[in-house]
């Protein structure tokens, strides 16, 4: 076959995943191709137009520790922000913003443009190509082009077999104004992996022109100035930011939307695919929910030179009259227009067993996958999956060491390992309560915790590198402040309200006291005071917090890792290990764990079974 | 399978025995045997004799016999050590406890020291059909304790225990990861969260209470206690039957502690004599007395010689005994009149400890906890007792996700996705 040109890595799609696979792929290394339809929509925002929150805000910060994108795009689209659970605790606090959408966009193209070894190609993926032993070699184009590649990464969101509902309105595709790609479809089916079918739904766009934001309550930006990435943005860079308003369904929304229930295709059975729990339409609210008054909407600004306003909260897909109606049933609304209505999107996904830990998929040698065709939902979800496949891609194609996380460094990890063991059920999105290790994980400690990692795997830039390495002699140096051991009657001293007992306690202790404020320590240790430590100077304080209870995990930590250890074999048939039930040997041979601690995790899989699974791992290998 | 945790076990038989073999294996089982013995190891693969003391109070536990393994050529493949003591109840549970409370230690598991054999390539292919059986036979077993409790008053216990924390689990993972909903923002007060947690801790508390299954198996144990010469060894010569212990006139005869697993009239008890309790007297002596002092401490039930006055601390019941009876000064005493030499009380002392024992036994189709159980359940409760005294949402969430994983470990049931289900049962979320 005569290639135009051999890529190391190609990755198609330019959504959230596509652009983080490509731009991770490129900081390894290796030689890139980001081939997308519409190379215009590459970084576009296609649902909410927001960025982070619980769970998800600690993904964000995980990809930006890994020097992927998002974040930085983020902090310079951010209109709005607010530290979610900001009265909790840190390893909980979830940093979301809502960006400009155009301005994201923006910021995003100039990260590819200005990325090294990165190219853009326009056009629609009609087939991937296969060389020896049914390794993925490349793909053709629908315009017949043929693109070589050691290793090609599939982020098709939710083009592959998109449809989209709304009332009686079918609609093949993944976006409003885009193609599905179907031919790629069928040809994925072909190859007998296994699939399933999910759905997801968006809201109308509103003219926030017809909206009488003086009959409802505003909802502020943070007043404090943190960024999305670690690495700050500089004043000159900040948008003005801008207000959200709350408002409410009522009885007659509900009623309007029972009233009309056997035109939503959600109730008529024409959506066969299940949606997430987690981010219901407004139909599934009122059915379900029938007891409740009324549920709250945000409306949420999506740009500073767009009148476009996102009524989060109003998802569904009932045709454009019942959404109208009602909509104008709420205060606040009673003259809206209605810019785009919204809909419902049915399509492909991969059962995630089929992929192994670097997000490739065994029935394919070379092939990676990441983003909505894994099963999962949110930007930041995507993100995260697109620089674990990019960045394995690129070390699979420069024999280069992979990105492997574990659950209790990362949510990456957590995330990951869930899909590929589990599989899922609906729509995966990230919550806090995913993660047994997250008082460790916090979205504040990311840095600490990945980029020391990105910097010897090659992922990080040389920017990142040299923030790193002047961010960690600081660290050090805090640290050992931190050890500084002072009396009870020295603390009083500093005004802080603690008893004097005596006995002298290293700052790091004292921090754990609820009267001790990083004030009082300050005043023993000025260092702690000093304005560019200010996020560093947070983040130990946490450490020393939640040190006791990290501590008792560590014995857990500790097992987890033990059986990480003992690998699996690749070609364990585990339907000829005695003593196994038929259903467990059906969750091992689809998610086909890779190592003992992998199999533990997967439900079902008892003591005993994973004892005669240890057995045979090891009679495998001996024999 | 925390493989890199130091394990440890009673490997011989029933106890009390002549001699008992307590066998630790894993990075930590020469540093542990060290902390136990202070003195240097003995040579490798060759006996020295030790002082055994609990690192904690300095407690004399045995002089015993220290043999140590260095890894990889042991049987396990790791470091090993192996305590031969004496195979009294007391002297076992002593040393177990010490080693407990080493950092890195813990009870082994069943089959574990095979596991971690095989683990280390100390096993050949016909050892791994051994393993295969062993497992088969533990989970068999596992089966048929399961269903026993199945539909009895322990699985519903769990079960009611299991649904609550899932409530609370859901409230509080509702408030951490879905707070900005208005649906959760109206949900009730974290400390009512934390209270119905505390309120599980109390229930599990009392559980902890209830007899054990051990007690079932091994016998109540019953210490004999009291000042020199009160005549100890005679009421437990007649309470056993036979001369066991050395009983003369001399004040100080019993400077060990000396057991007898008897049956008083069906119920299976653990008999133990002690050295009497006084001041002065040589050392060997004093180490006798101390052991007494735990011994008591521990037992079940103590039947108490001495004045009223000078009572033990005890944790168990103490009966006040008025020995020699048959003397006259013995009679103004206070307490139930025994006399060794006529007998005279010791059926009524017998009605009296087995009156005392019924509530420490299990009731005759009733379910008892096991010890694994109990140590399981034991830091569920500890966990959630916490929770009344946080105010960190996260940290109560630590320490229901804590005791759910506990109580899993007892019935084989996963935890978190049953908890996203409840959540979102219960919750209208979603933006």
């Amino acid at each position: 076959m005569i290639r135009e040109t051999l890529f190391d890595v190609i990755v198609v799609g330019g959504g959230h995943a596509g652009t983080e696979a490509a731009a991770a792929a490129a900081r390894r290394g290796a030689r890139v191709a980001l081939v997308t339809a519409d190379p215009a929509r590459i970084g576009e925002m296609s649902c909410n137009p927001s960025i982070g929150g619980l769970g998800k805000g600690h993904l964000v910060r995980e990809v930006d520790a890994l020097d992927g994108l998002m974040a930085r795009a983020a902090d310079r689209a951010a209109i709005h922000r607010r530290m979610l659970n900001a009265s909790k605790g840190a390893a909980v606090r979830g940093p979301r913003v809502q960006a400009d959408r155009i301005i994201y966009r923006r910021a995003i193209h100039s990260m590819i443009a200005e990325q090294p070894g990165l190219e853009v190609i326009a056009g629609e993926v009609a087939a991937l190509t296969l060389g020896g032993g049914g390794a993925v070699d490349g793909l053709v184009l629908a315009d017949g082009r043929q693109l070589g590649a050691r290793t090609v990464v599939l982020t098709t969101g939710t083009f592959l077999g998109g449809v989209m509902f709304r009332g009686e309105e079918r609609i093949a595709g993944g976006r409003i104004g885009e193609h599905a790609a179907t031919k790629l479809a069928h040809q994925l089916r072909d190859l007998d992996l296994p699939m399933g079918r999910l759905k997801t739904g968006t809201p109308a766009r509103l003219d926030g022109r017809t909206i009488d934001w003086a009959r409802l309550d505003d909802q502020p930006s943070d007043i404090e100035e943190w960024t999305m990435s670690f690495l700050g943005l500089p004043e000159s860079e900040r948008l003005p930011q801008l207000r959200c308003a709350i408002t409410r369904t009522n009885d007659l929304t509900h009623q309007i939307i029972r009233d009309n229930l056997d035109r939503s295709p959600l109730y008529s059975g024409d959506i066969e695919g299940r949606g997430p729990r987690y981010c219901p339409s407004i139909e599934d609210k009122v059915v379900r929910f029938g007891d409740r008054d009324g549920h709250q909407v945000f409306l949420e600004p999506e740009g500073l030179d767009t009148h476009l306003v996102y009524p989060n909260g109003l998802s569904s897909s009932l045709p454009t009259d019942v959404q109208e109606a009602f909509l104008r049933s709420m205060v606040g609304l009673e003259q809206v227009q209605v810019v785009v209505p919204g809909y419902a999107v049915e399509y492909d996904h991969i059962d995630p067993r089929a992929l192994d830990r670097r997000l490739g998929l065994r029935a394919m040698p070379g092939l990676f996958l990441g983003g909505q065709i894994n099963g999962t939902t949110g930007y930041e979800e995507a993100a995260a999956q697109g620089l674990v496949a990019g960045a394995n891609a690129a070390a699979q194609a420069l024999d280069l060491e992979p990105l492997v996380l574990d659950r209790a460094e990362s949510y990456i990890g957590v995330l990951v390992d869930d899909l590929c063991l589990q599989g899922i059920t609906e729509p995966y999105r990230m919550l806090t309560a995913r993660a047994e290790f997250r008082l460790r994980l916090r979205a504040d400690n990311a840095a600490t915790r990945l980029t020391p990692l990105a910097v010897d795997l090659g992922l990080a830039s040389e920017a990142r590198s040299v923030w790193w390495r002047e961010r960690e002699e600081r660290r050090i140096q805090l640290c050992g402040t931190f050890d500084l051991s002072i009396s009870g009657a020295d603390m009083r001293a500093a005004g802080a309200d603690v008893r004097d007992d005596g006995v002298r306690r290293p700052l790091a202790e004292w921090a754990r006291f609820p009267a001790v404020t990083v004030g009082h320590l300050a005043t023993h240790a000025p260092e702690l005071a000093s304005a560019g430590s200010a996020t560093l100077v947070d983040e130990l304080l946490q450490d020393a917090v939640y040190a006791p209870y990290v501590e008792r995990q560590e014995a857990e930590v500790r097992a987890l890792r033990a059986n990480e250890a003992i690998v699996l074999p690749a070609d364990l048939d585990f339907a000829s290990i005695g003593g196994l039930s038929s259903e467990m040997v059906e969750r091992l041979t689809l998610a086909r764990p890779e190592t003992l601690g992998a199999a533990a995790r997967i439900r079902g899989i008892t003591p005993a079974a994973l004892a005669a699974l240890l057995v045979a791992a090891r009679s495998a290998r001996t024999a | 399978m925390a493989d890199r945790d130091t394990i440890f076990a009673l490997s011989s038989g029933q106890l009390p025995a002549a001699i008992a073999v307590i066998r630790l294996s894993g990075p930590e089982a020469l540093v542990a045997a060290r902390a136990l013995t202070g003195k240097d190891l003995p040579l490798p693969r060759r006996a020295g004799l030790r002082r055994f003391v609990d690192p904690r109070t300095g407690e004399l536990l045995d002089e015993a016999l220290l043999l140590c393994f260095s890894g990889p050529n042991t049987e396990t493949g790791e470091d090993m050590a192996e305590f031969q003591c004496h195979g009294s109840h007391a002297v076992v549970r002593g040393i177990e406890s010490a080693l407990s409370a080493l950092p890195g230690l813990r009870l082994a598991g069943p089959g574990e020291f095979t596991r971690r054999a095989f683990l280390n390539g100390k096993m050949d292919l016909a050892g791994i059909e051994g393993l295969g059986d062993l497992i088969a036979a533990e989970t068999a077993l596992q089966r048929r304790a399961a269903m026993a409790m199945m539909g009895g008053a322990l699985s519903r216990r769990i079960d009611d225990w299991t649904n609550r924390l899932r409530g609370i689990a859901a409230q509080i993972e509702a408030r951490l990861d879905f707070s900005d909903e208005g649906d959760v923002a109206d949900a009730g007060a974290l400390s009512d969260v934390a209270a119905a947690a505390g309120a599980i801790a109390l229930d599990m508390a009392a559980e902890l209470e209830r007899p054990t299954a051990e007690r079932l198996r091994d016998g109540i144990r019953i210490a004999i206690g009291g000042p020199p010469n009160a005549g100890k060894s005679s009421l437990f010569n007649i309470l056993v039957g036979r001369d066991a212990a050395i009983v003369s006139p001399h004040a100080g005869t019993t400077r060990d502690i000396i057991e007898a697993s008897i049956s008083l009239n069906g119920v299976p008890v653990v008999l133990s004599d002690s050295a009497g309790l006084r001041s002065g007297g040589d050392d060997v002596e004093k180490i006798g007395i101390g052991r007494a002092e735990a011994l008591l401490a521990n037992a079940d039930i103590v039947l108490w010689l001495g004045s009223p006055d000078e009572q033990p601390q005890a944790e168990g019941r103490l009966i006040q005994i008025a020995s020699k009876a048959d003397l006259a000064a013995s009679h103004e005493s206070a307490g139930l009149a025994v006399s060794s030499l006529t007998g005279e009380g010791i059926d009524q002392l017998i009605a009296k400890i087995c009156e005392a024992a019924a509530v420490l036994l299990p009731a005759p189709g009733d379910y008892a906890l096991s010890r694994r159980q109990r140590d399981i359940m034991a830091r569920a409760q500890i966990a959630l007792a916490d929770c009344t005294s946080l105010h960190d949402e996260i940290l109560i969430a630590e320490s229901v996700r804590q005791a759910m994983a506990a109580l899993d470990e007892i019935t084989g049931r996963a935890t978190t996705e049953s908890v996203l289900d409840e959540l979102f049962r219960g919750f209208c979320i979603g933006k």
